[in-house]
């Protein structure tokens, strides 16, 4: 069992807690993932790993309510436990073991969409804790939905924030951000670490790609185990098949296929609207009453 | 009663059981285990005993059958395998065992399989368990993975009174037993679950959700966690895919993924989150034990199913009942027929699948007649799921993170038959992360031979 030691509303329906997991937290590195079930029944959920404190063994996760499952998991509070937590999977950031002198010299733009500033924060806090300076963009539809602000302002050297409907920072998405930064400010970067969603990642590679800056994402694909024995998160990185959870899940955002991951990510749509109903509603929707023929 | 014929088993109806996960063969009552264990003639050199890798004591147990000491036969079993209730459903006996039965020369071999099981159930049912060590020695072994290999080498080492900890990286332990074979082969709750309480019985710690090469490593197992030796079984669970067009869409699943769903995340019960697209028409690609429980799983989940093998029916590598359960269902064979391409709609799901004939052609290396593509006969079958059950290979996770752990070309880990001994002093390795997939049964005899290895290594130490 895994207890809750922290929760925080980060915005409406951005969830952050804190779980017990001392082998995890003695392990893991920014980039990699954990994966939580719930209770007995539940699915076993991937998240990115926030943040880690190895003193106090515990782990730091961000989740956003999306589905059924997850909309059970916010209900949870301090001192309730996971059955399970498992981790860390997946690689490490490519940062961690790049060569200090090399590092040195690269200036780095981390693009975080929406839920996805959660994976860039531990990123951009190991390269603080070594001493290297950062910018970072945090893009979402609105400033309801921009999460770890403070906490991102205290180890990025320069946070922009950007906002669909401009209520709060930059009027514009994060790619109009990245070329108001080079087109404008005279920014240079060699390097851009982009995590959000499918569809941002996608249209942040095409522009880095014009813009000739190698750009890494992290996929988030559908997962079963996590560890490798099942495919589910297959994606095609360069024409090749990769799992994302034991060959990413970061990949060179270049070289992804971002169409063929967003059509697998449909997968269970239906399928997780359905759970939802039914935790909401009950299984009023067996005998088609609401004209769906009873297949929703 | 009829010497030369088997007491038959008691099964579920074909068209009942299609409908249903419930367990197919209902096994012996006390009455039938008895009548078909006087059948057995109690060799005095058993060839039957040679035929199983665990080498029970199979005439041993069976007079004890035949006499009505049920607890004396489960402990005559237990003294060889940890795992009875498995291995009397899974082995395939007509190939061990029960291949080198006497009784099978003229007419059939005694059922030693389903008296096993009778057995092994029948402990279950009236509460019997292992007995534990009685003094621990003192020495730590851990054991990475919890399916049959591992499960054998820890009850096995338990047994000589070591503090044995398993580490699983699933949130359940019993490896292919509880995410790979179908509860109505296998019944996970109280077959699977009781024979790892027995273990656990034993004093063996199962330790789950622990990844081995991320969370820890074996290195870090020795010199920071105080383990005296280690033992790797972490299977071959890693699937392959046939590298084809179409591979990717949404409808196309590993053997493993489709599964692990259904068996370990109960997605076939509704009151469990994990969703599966059950589909409504779907192919199997392969041959094997688990392309028959992935079709015959489908088929449960109200599809009409086809398996796809490129060779024929003789070639088949499943056991021979698991293909006759499949036929009874309604399993529709494709036989010599290859995969071409899988069709995709607009949407990105599978549509079909593109299929060529094939003929048998010169026997290749390994003695099996090659299939070749028949000219021009290339066909489509309308499908909307495609099964990929190509075989499985060791994930390179533990021997990647291991100083000194030597492994094949086929990312095997290198260890010695006779006690499982790898490059590494203090790591022994069993079980299909040796010889890749394999059987159940094989990967218990390796565990058993591995504890036999590392009780001898950390006695002489």
């Amino acid at each position: 069992m895994f207890t809750i030691r922290k929760k925080e509303v980060l915005a409406n329906n951005i969830y952050l807690m804190d779980i017990e997991a001392p082998r995890v937290a003695k392990s893991c590195y920014p980039g990699q993932f954990i994966i939580v079930k719930m209770d007995e029944k539940g699915e076993r959920i991937p998240l990115t790993v926030c943040d880690y404190d190895r003193e106090a063994g515990t782990v730091t996760i961000v989740f956003q309510v999306v589905g059924a499952s997850t909309e059970r998991m916010a209900a949870y509070e301090v001192g309730d436990t996971f059955r399970d937590f498992s981790g860390p999977l997946g690689c490490k950031s490519e940062l961690i073991d790049e060569d200090p002198e090399v590092l040195k010299k690269k200036k780095i733009l981390f693009v975080a969409g929406g839920v996805g500033t959660a994976p860039v924060y531990p990123q951009v806090k190991w390269m603080h804790e070594q001493g290297y300076d950062v910018d970072c963009i945090i893009g979402a539809r609105n400033k309801d939905l921009i999460i770890l602000e403070d906490a991102m302002k205290k180890v990025a050297k320069n946070v922009y924030v950007a906002t669909d409907d401009g209520s709060y920072g930059f009027k514009g998405n994060v790619n109009d951000k990245i070329k108001d930064l080079v087109n404008n400010e005279g920014k240079q970067y060699d390097q851009v670490i982009a995590i959000g969603p499918v569809i941002m990642m996608k249209f942040v590679c095409i522009l880095t790609k014009e813009l000739g800056i190698p750009t890494i994402v992290s996929m988030n694909p559908i997962m079963v185990d996590g560890t490798g024995m099942c495919g589910a998160c297959r994606l095609t990185v360069g024409g090749e098949v990769k799992f994302a959870c034991v060959d990413g899940p970061e990949f060179d955002g270049h070289l992804v296929d971002f169409d063929e991951s967003m059509k697998r990510q449909q997968m269970y749509k239906t399928e997780e609207g359905r759970a939802l109903l039914r935790q909401r509603e009950g299984a009023t929707h067996k005998n088609g009453g609401c004209g769906c023929g009873g297949d929703h | 009663m009829d010497m030369l014929t088997r007491i038959p088993v008691r099964e579920q109806e074909p068209k009942v059981r299609a409908t249903n996960f419930e367990e197919v063969c209902l096994g012996y009552n006390q009455e039938e285990a008895q009548m078909e264990a006087t059948r057995c003639l109690k060799c005095k050199n058993p060839r039957c005993q040679q035929g199983c890798p665990v080498s029970i004591d199979i005439p041993g147990f069976i007079r004890q059958v035949e006499e009505g000491n049920i607890e004396e036969a489960y402990h005559v079993i237990s003294m060889y395998s940890a795992l009875p209730a498995v291995c009397g459903r899974v082995c395939p006996q007509e190939s061990q065992c029960e291949a080198k039965c006497v009784r099978g020369v003229k007419g059939d071999a005694v059922s030693i399989g389903k008296l096993e099981r009778f057995v092994a159930d029948w402990a279950r049912e009236n509460n019997i368990k292992p007995k534990a060590a009685e003094t621990l020695n003192g020495k730590k072994v851990a054991v990475i993975g919890s399916g049959p290999a591992g499960l054998t080498c820890a009850g096995d080492l338990a047994k000589l009174g070591y503090e044995v900890h398993i580490f699983e990286a699933l949130h359940e332990a019993g490896g292919v037993l509880s995410y790979g074979i179908p509860e109505f082969r296998l019944p996970k709750q109280t077959v699977v679950q009781s024979e790892i309480e027995n273990v656990k019985a034993l004093g063996v710690k199962i330790e789950t959700n622990v990844v081995i090469g991320k969370s820890t490593t074996v290195d870090q197992l020795m010199d920071e966690e105080g383990f005296d030796a280690v033992f790797i079984g972490s299977g071959a669970g890693l699937p392959k895919f046939m590298g084809i067009a179409g591979e990717n869409a949404n409808g196309v699943f590993s053997a493993n993924e489709y599964l692990t769903r259904n068996n370990l995340m109960k997605a076939f019960d509704e009151t469990y989150d994990t969703p599966i697209v059950g589909g409504k028409k779907v192919a199997v690609v392969g041959g094997g034990n688990v392309a028959m429980d992935a079709a015959r799983t489908a088929l449960r989940l109200g599809a009409e199913v086809h398996i796809v093998y490129r060779r024929s029916e003789a070639e088949l590598p499943a056991r021979v009942e698991e293909v006759h359960h499949a036929k009874e269902e309604g399993i529709i064979f494709d036989l010599l027929t290859n995969p071409k391409e899988i069709l995709v709609d607009d949407n990105g799901w599978v549509k079909g699948m593109k299929c060529v004939k094939m003929e048998l052609g010169e026997a290749d290396a390994s003695g099996r007649r090659r299939p070749v593509e028949v000219p021009g006969s290339e066909f489509e079958l309308e499908l909307d799921t495609v099964i990929m059950s190509l075989g499985t290979s060791p994930n390179p996770l533990i021997s990647s993170t291991t100083h000194g752990l030597d492994t094949n070309k086929y990312r095997c880990i290198v260890a010695d038959e006779e006690h499982g001994k790898t490059s590494k002093e203090g790591v022994y390795a069993g079980g299909d992360a040796v010889t890749g997939a394999a059987t159940v049964i094989l990967a218990m005899g390796a565990g058993k031979a591995a504890a036999k290895g590392i009780d001898e290594y950390l006695t002489n130490k």
